[in-house]
């Protein structure tokens, strides 16, 4: 399996002329989710981003099957077309491609039982940090402080964890994944297709008009939050949770860029006091402490 | 000659909806647990797991997940069940709303149960009928052998129809009253349930890029698609309904009569009109009044989707016609409204009665009857 | 019997008509890395190793996401007429 950039498929799955913003994030993932299972999935996807920037009928601007489904449904329904699948002996994988909001708030409950069953889907949340499809409203996968319309002082709570939550499920393969490095997730997608059972990546994804930001910056952005250990790349595969490059880095507080690179360059932190930020870079540190514990403790018979 | 056997036993309601099923064939099974229609899915889990019937067996973690699991398969062109009640009903709405306007042909055994606050878990027909405007079939069995009968046809109907299909089956009245059944042999089954198509209602399958749901470029495809599955698919269903009735009747010899069941009516004078198990004890009010000289007849709705218009419309040759409603609205009782809306000249006394699990038997049909006819009521009665 | 809907560019209409910045690729300039094919969320890029990269403009939003991951500047974000 080769992730030279020159042997990516050329297919144009993400086609041109969809109704995603400028500079969207999301899309950069499905097109990666497009070189890894084009011709082998099968999408459900909720109502979200996703759901709209497929454009309109009898067009698509996405060239996979797609089922739109109800917003809290994606995981169950993931999970009808895998069954289906197996009981009519056809080859392919039931993949969803839902929101933050979907899977944290709204779908919760349809992902944790899927997780729970380890039904045989693949489950990408791509995560752009709120509501966005329908006007930047927060989700408990908003970080705390950030502006959004439901939240217009910066939000009080702190991010959900979805990824973390479901090493908990005790399902075979967890991933955390960034837009800004297309390549591994890239191949965490062609290792989750190879397993038997629940797969979750958690994509991060950032989104010009909900973050407010220059378009142009979107990888910057999805690559500062890398950088500054505000966005840890891990890995649960067969028991063994570990960091992924370049996180591995970053384990050294030390080494990791000053959180405010990350910040001032996204308008829904710019209210943030020098004190806020240096709150959130605790925050972030015992954020590690968490996932590192986690690496020593697994494997796990919870 | 090969001799085929006909099994007869004896079973409850839900499990003539279990056997029934497994006859059936189903790809893919998944249904959360709620009173009175939990024996259903038990039974179909031990079928699974003992080998008996090859499906697979989702334990789901609510009714939204469970509609939303046999929606998924059965997009995915599996032949797929799920069985529900009451609040489990409500819960899972949207999807059901989201499964007819996508014409999965899902098959749902709905044991009917009052809905609260304060819970209660006997017999009530609202549940069910909140799918009459979402674009489902709806069925009502009377008796356990129509349950049957009735889940195997409703199979057949969802596939050929591409519409999804709900039974009912009253709560503890029909689900747990055990009573003879007489079982079709498989190859029976087999000839009749035609084998699932998996392009129906779309062929969804990896490497075909098509797309189904995203917003519409115009909103009249939207609409002329909406008039389509949710109008004219259910006219078109009809004839589906008297084929499978028919068709039925030649293999096993139990014909229903289609759309509606009617009872001694060719020379009555009013009618009774009801659906469910309680037709039962109507068919026996109605034979005392005719034993007491009352020109009365029985009209059983068997499928409140389609509205059977056409054989609602006879009623206008009659005087009167007592439409019974295990079910209440704002608005008096559902049934009680669409057969009005129907009829220009016979009288349509609604009465409103048995909800809530209130025992209503073949006595009170009788009372209730006949006040109805000596016009001893007004428009619109609750029994209480 | 369902509204489906197929792959085909345009499904949001014109979107090249959305940019105000376009981006002007300086071919010499050029190492034919790719990282601008792979980060386009658009999939206007078109690049063949060896032979660089060319862009449809017909779709271009004008993001700039290809200039800003560009690691030799060899794409500029002009302004379109009238900006």
């Amino acid at each position: 399996m080769s992730f030279r950039i020159d042997q990516l498929p050329k297919k144009k799955y993400v086609v041109p002329g969809n109704a995603a913003c400028a500079g969207c994030g999301m899309m950069i993932g499905l097109k990666i989710l497009g070189m890894a299972l084009g011709e082998e999935a099968v999408l459900s996807i909720p109502a979200s981003c996703a759901a709209v920037v497929q454009g309109l009928t009898p067009k698509s601007g996405v060239a996979m099957p797609i089922l739109n489904v109800p917003f809290a449904s994606a995981a169950a329904v993931a999970t009808g077309i895998a069954e289906a699948y197996r009981m009519l002996g056809v080859k392919g994988h039931a993949v969803v491609w839902a929101g933050d909001g979907g899977t944290a708030d709204i779908g919760f409950g349809t992902v944790s039982g899927a997780a729970e069953r380890n039904s045989n889907i693949i489950y990408v949340m791509y995560d752009n940090e709120a509501y966005m499809n329908t006007g930047i409203q927060r989700s408990s996968s908003t970080p705390r402080a950030a502006w959004t319309t439901t939240t217009p002082t910066g939000k009080h709570e702190r991010k959900k964890d979805v990824a973390l939550l479901m090493a908990t499920h005790g399902v075979p393969y967890i991933a955390t994944a960034s837009i800004a490095y297309p390549q591994d997730f890239y191949r965490k997608l062609k290792r989750a297709s190879e397993i038997q059972g629940f797969k979750f990546i958690h994509l991060h994804a950032p989104c010009p008009p909900g973050w407010r930001y220059d378009p142009a910056k979107t990888v910057e952005i999805a690559k500062l939050a890398v950088e500054t250990g505000a966005w840890i790349l891990w890995e649960y595969d067969n028991g063994q949770l570990k960091l992924n490059p370049p996180s591995t880095v970053y384990v050294d507080r030390a080494k990791r860029k000053p959180l405010k690179e990350y910040l001032k360059l996204q308008g829904r932190f710019a209210h943030l006091t020098d004190n806020d930020v240096k709150m959130l870079e605790e925050e972030i540190e015992a954020k590690w402490q968490t996932v590192l514990a986690l690496a020593k403790a697994f494997p796990q018979r919870l | 000659m090969k001799t085929l056997t006909v099994q007869k036993t004896a079973l409850t309601g839900n499990y003539a909806v279990a056997y029934a099923t497994k006859m059936a064939k189903p790809h893919v099974i998944a249904a959360y647990p709620i009173t009175p229609q939990t024996s259903i899915v038990e039974k179909l889990a031990e079928f699974v797991e003992k080998g008996e019937l090859n499906a697979s067996f989702v334990n789901v973690e609510s009714e939204f997940a469970a509609m939303s699991v046999v929606y998924g398969a059965a997009m995915a062109g599996a032949r797929a069940f799920t069985a529900t009640s009451s609040h489990g009903l409500l819960y899972m709405y949207e999807a059901t709303w989201w499964t007819a306007l996508s014409r999965a042909p899902v098959v749902m055994a709905v044991v009917t149960r009052t809905i609260g606050p304060p819970w209660n878990i006997h017999v009530e027909h609202n549940d069910i009928l909140t799918l009459r405007d979402a674009g489902w079939i709806i069925a009502m069995a009377e008796t356990v052998q129509e349950t049957f009968d009735l889940t195997l046809q409703t199979f057949r109907i969802a596939e050929s129809a591409a519409l999804p299909t709900a039974v009912g089956v009253d709560g503890f009245v029909l689900s747990h009253s055990t009573e003879p059944v007489e079982m079709p042999p498989q190859e029976v089954v087999d000839k009749y349930l035609p084998p699932r198509r998996p392009d129906v209602p779309m062929l969804l399958r990896p490497g075909e890029p098509v797309t189904f749901g995203n917003l519409p470029s115009d909103n009249k495809i939207h609409a002329r698609h909406k008039v389509a599955a949710v109008y004219e698919a259910q006219q078109e269903a009809k004839k589906v309904i008297s084929q499978a009735d028919e068709e039925y009747g030649r293999l096993t010899g139990r014909r229903y009569g289609g759309l509606v069941e009617w009872y001694r009516a060719g020379d009555a004078k009013h009618i009774v009109v009801c659906a469910g198990a309680w037709c039962s004890d109507a068919k026996h009010a109605v034979d005392s009044l005719r034993a007491r000289g009352v020109p009365v007849g029985l009209m059983r709705i068997r499928f409140v989707r389609p509205f059977p218009r056409e054989e609602v419309a006879k009623l206008d040759q009659y005087e009167t016609a007592v439409v019974y409603d295990r079910d209440i609205t704002p608005v008096g009782g559902i049934l009680g409204l669409e057969v009005k809306a129907a009829l220009s000249r016979a009288r349509v006394v609604n009465i409103v009665a048995g909800i809530a699990g209130v025992d209503f038997d073949s006595r009170h049909f009788y009372e209730t009857t006949q006040n109805a006819i000596d016009g001893g009521y007004r428009d619109l009665v609750f029994v209480v | 019997m369902l509204p489906l809907s197929r792959p085909a560019p345009a499904s949001a209409g014109m979107t090249g008509t959305w940019r105000t910045y376009k981006p002007v690729v300086n071919l010499q300039k050029c190492i034919d890395c790719g990282l601008c094919w792979l980060y386009c969320p658009e999939s206007v890029i078109d690049w063949e190793k060896g032979y660089k990269i060319q862009i449809d403009y017909t779709y271009c939003k004008g993001c700039g996401i290809c200039a800003d991951v560009c690691p030799v500047k060899a794409i500029d974000m002009t302004p379109e007429e009238g900006i």
